[in-house]
């Protein structure tokens, strides 16, 4: 059958709109004038980004946040799916499926309603640490989902093999299975970067005074309107995550 | 006799590949007609071209005397019943024999609809799901819901080859007689020779793109124009230039007398087939030969000499 | 084995019960209490909060947040459905498509909703455009409302249409399409009877997949909406922070859930599978 051109002509039309309002975003984040019209190429936005502590101050928060949640969250993970890839466990299996459909906003008030009980018996206050417990208990799930999908691939029989030639089950986990989806475990980590990263609406709850996140700033100068520094910030953050997101894609189907 | 399909040095080229090369028949109306030959020889091809899935390069193919290889699979009256049968999974069995019908809307809808059924004997099973039927029940379905159109040629793409071979003997016959019934035109695609030649008015035997030979088949089978048919249709043994099947072959212990050919050959093995036996035999100038014999005849041994005998009306020559 | 799985399974059920069930619990818990007069909690035990919910403003607000997430699924479905055709019509570019698809949904959501700020506002790329163009003489009122809240979400979520339209498209037998143009039906009833109706499952799971962030969304309303399209994860928000009613917001929060999981129940009844 020969493809239709109208579906051809439809498809381009859905990929501009997919694609188009990043790509002048990013190419306004290059504008000398704070204003929507084109005035000549110009990089002070970028400077100014750099310049401005607050911003640099959180991004470094993201950082840190956002690369511990992720080593937790891909070990747990892992292990996680490893555990339930021979034989489920319905209600971990539907505790975790939950969590990824739990609309942000109530994870977000139950984890702040659940740390400002819990300090009622402790002496502590919300800041980095609660920041992270959050991130990792959201972003779990996500690890889960694509190390199981990558351990669907695997060959449960290669482990059998292994046990019957006298390894024992750690040994046949960590050099059979393990190897085997590396790939996929290291597509999670970077999809669980990412979407720690770029939380705001969980971590703008349980986050305090010292560990405002990249999100929270671009959020709160977003909300009085749009901002040039804010461009160059997106056209920096666009290019990271892609790059991210292509390099776990080539892992993933590695 | 009037013909109904007409093909005219009809090919498919591919990039690849030439998978239809100048195919010419004619079909006539009500003939039941099989293309036959191995995988990849061009019989789907053929038939898809006829149906309207696929255009030829060159050629044309008429229809009841006018050119329809432009038209859309949906402008052309033929129907196809298809290799895995394609039955509409979210649809009964009545909804899947209607679909067609509702294309051109009419009166009696309902009336043909349950003759088609009852003729395909799926009557009580009209609100099951493709999914709840057996595999001959399917391969019923999908022969009513073309059926039901009363096309000028009905297309079958090996609709046998999904069937255990247990049930195929059976729906084989069943096939022919509601040909006979209805009185349609056949057109059926086939890797198998014993279907083909024992449903089949005429047969053509296609390979490598091209149709070798038309006919009927006894004329196929007892007169092939080529080497391949003749091999594609049972098996050969090729002694020279010249052709012997082996049922056509006897075993003797002396060499031939009044006019029959032989020629020394020394027993390999034989093998019990139940109905008959084939012995394994190697000729003088160390080709085989199997032949094919009764089972109450007389019991050869490894290693002994023998002669191979037949009758020169039962060689086939080719050019 | 089983000693070594539940070693594997321990810190994941650790995290899941302390991070995720629990908290839901405490909501749980403050939904039947009573704010008290500083905005904590305090006793009695009531069913206040829920019985609050069906104030005409509160309704008014949920119904708002069903509208809106409605109308951005119908619009996702209808716009991801060509594309999902188209994409898995496209032989061996398919993977190339497909991760076109998923790209923009991997990058920020928040940059993502923050670009349509910048095309959209009074002195916005659009609105200079036009301008510029002599199409309009005053910027026209594109965004903080619900068109730009829907469009905000729609964008977001098109590409949880487009997966699971395609992964069935996909699976779609094309003897099928050959066999409804064999049987007489032009490319267009083809499509309304047997594609469509095949592709029900890819229907049901997107349109799901849309609906539930759509329902609970909280930043897309703020920033493109302005405040002036308010949808529950808004509503939700406001409780905890400058209402400062805990139990009400609580009990918001559950009834979202509570909405989530009978649609989800419904899907993966019709599904009988789960992505785990």
């Amino acid at each position: 059958m020969k493809r239709t051109p109208a579906l051809a002509i439809y498809a381009v039309g859905a990929f501009l709109f997919l694609h188009l309002p990043l790509l002048i975003l990013s190419i306004f984040s290059f504008n000398s004038s704070r204003f929507t019209v084109w005035q000549g190429f110009s990089l002070r936005w970028y400077a100014a980004a750099i310049k401005d502590t607050q911003l640099t101050e959180s991004a470094v928060n993201s950082l840190i946040i956002a690369t511990v949640a992720t080593l937790v969250s891909t070990v747990l993970g892992t292990l996680c799916a490893y555990g339930l890839w021979k034989r489920t466990s319905r209600p971990l299996a539907g505790s975790l499926y939950l969590s990824l459909v739990t609309p942000e906003i109530v994870t977000g008030i139950s984890l702040l309603a659940f740390y400002q009980w819990i300090f009622r018996f402790l002496r502590v206050q919300l800041g980095m640490h609660t920041v992270i417990l959050a991130h990792i208990s959201f972003s779990i799930a996500y690890v889960v989902i694509v190390v199981i999908a990558r351990l669907r691939t695997v060959d449960a029989t290669l482990e059998e093999a292994a046990l019957d030639l006298g390894a024992n089950e750690w040994q046949a986990f960590r050099y059979v299975t393990l190897p085997a989806i590396l790939p996929g475990v290291v597509a999670a980590a970077l999809l669980a970067f990412t979407v720690s990263f770029d939380d705001y609406v969980i971590t703008s709850l349980v986050a305090g005074v010292d560990s405002e996140t990249l999100p929270m700033v671009i959020y709160a100068i977003a909300r009085r309107g749009v901002n040039p520094v804010v461009n160059a910030i997106s056209a920096l953050i666009v290019i990271g995550f892609g790059s991210l997101v292509v390099i776990s894609e080539r892992l993933r189907s590695a | 006799m009037e013909c109904v399909l007409e093909l005219r040095g009809v090919s498919k080229h591919y990039p690849s590949h030439h998978a239809v090369n100048g195919v010419s028949l004619n079909l006539a109306r009500g003939e039941f007609f099989s293309l036959l030959g191995p995988s990849g020889c061009g019989k789907t091809t053929t038939l898809r071209l006829v149906a309207g899935f696929e255009e030829p390069t060159h050629g044309e193919i008429r229809l009841n005397g006018s050119s329809i290889q432009h038209l859309k699979p949906y402008q052309r009256n033929v129907s196809t019943v298809f290799q895995n049968y394609a039955l509409f999974p979210h649809l009964t069995v009545r909804d899947n024999v209607e679909f067609g019908l509702r294309r051109r809307a009419g009166n009696h809808i309902g009336d043909r609809v349950r003759d088609v059924i009852d003729l395909v004997q799926l009557a009580g099973k009209e609100s099951r799901r493709p999914a709840q039927l057996s595999g001959g029940e399917r391969q019923r379905v999908a022969l009513a819901r073309s059926l039901v159109l009363e096309p000028d040629v009905l297309l079958l793409d090996e609709p046998l080859s999904a069937l255990d071979p247990n049930l195929r003997k059976q729906v084989r016959a069943e096939l022919k007689a509601i040909q006979r019934r209805v009185g349609i035109t056949f057109l059926f695609v086939t890797h198998d020779q014993e279907e083909a030649l024992s449903l089949s008015d005429r047969l053509g035997v296609m390979n490598k793109g091209h149709l070798e030979q038309i006919g009927t088949p006894e004329e196929i089978y007892l007169q092939p124009s080529t080497r391949f048919v003749a091999s594609f249709l049972g098996a050969v043994n090729w002694i020279g230039d010249v052709g012997v099947r082996p049922e056509a072959m006897r075993i003797a212990r002396e060499p031939s007398r009044n006019g029959h050919r032989s020629r020394p050959a020394t027993i390999v093995h034989s093998t019990f087939l139940g109905n008959c036996v084939h012995v394994d035999t190697r000729l003088s100038d160390g080709e085989p030969a199997v032949v094919e014999i009764s089972r109450l005849g007389e019991a050869f041994a490894p290693g002994e000499a023998v002669h191979l005998w037949w009758e020169p009306a039962d060689e086939l020559r080719f050019e | 084995m089983n000693r070594l799985r539940a070693w594997f399974l321990a810190p994941t059920w650790t995290v899941v019960i302390t991070l995720f069930l629990a908290p839901l619990a405490i909501i749980l818990g403050y939904s039947f209490l009573t704010r008290g007069v500083y905005g904590g909690i305090t006793s009695p035990w009531t069913l206040e909060s829920y019985q609050r919910l069906v104030d005409p403003i509160y309704l008014a607000i949920l119904w708002r947040s069903f509208w809106v997430a409605g109308a951005s699924t119908a619009l996702c479905l209808l716009l991801g459905f060509p594309l999902a055709l188209f994409i898995s019509r496209a032989g061996r570019h398919k993977n190339f498509y497909l991760g076109l698809v998923m790209l923009p949904f991997w990058t920020s959501f928040l940059v993502r909703t923050y670009a349509w700020m910048f095309l959209l506002r009074d002195t916005g790329l659009l609105n200079t455009l036009l301008q510029k163009l002599g199409v309009i003489h005053s910027p026209l009122p594109l965004l903080y409302n619900d068109g730009a809240v829907i469009l905000g979400l729609v964008y977001g979520y098109l590409p949880f249409t487009v997966l699971p339209l395609y992964a069935t498209l996909e699976r779609l037998d094309r003897t099928l399409l050959e066999a409804a143009a064999d049987l007489g039906a032009k490319p267009w009833a083809a499509l309304a009877r047997v594609t469509i109706p095949l592709s029900a499952p890819g229907i049901r799971a997107g349109a799901i997949l849309v609906f539930i962030p759509c329902l609970g969304a909280y930043l897309t309303p703020d920033l493109l909406g302005g405040g002036k399209s308010v949808m529950i994860g808004n509503l939700i928000q406001n409780q905890f922070t400058t209402a400062r009613d805990w139990p009400f917001g609580s009990a918001v929060s559950l009834v979202l859930m509570a909405i989530v999981m009978v649609l989800l129940f419904a899907i993966a009844r019709g599904e009988g599978e789960s992505l785990l």
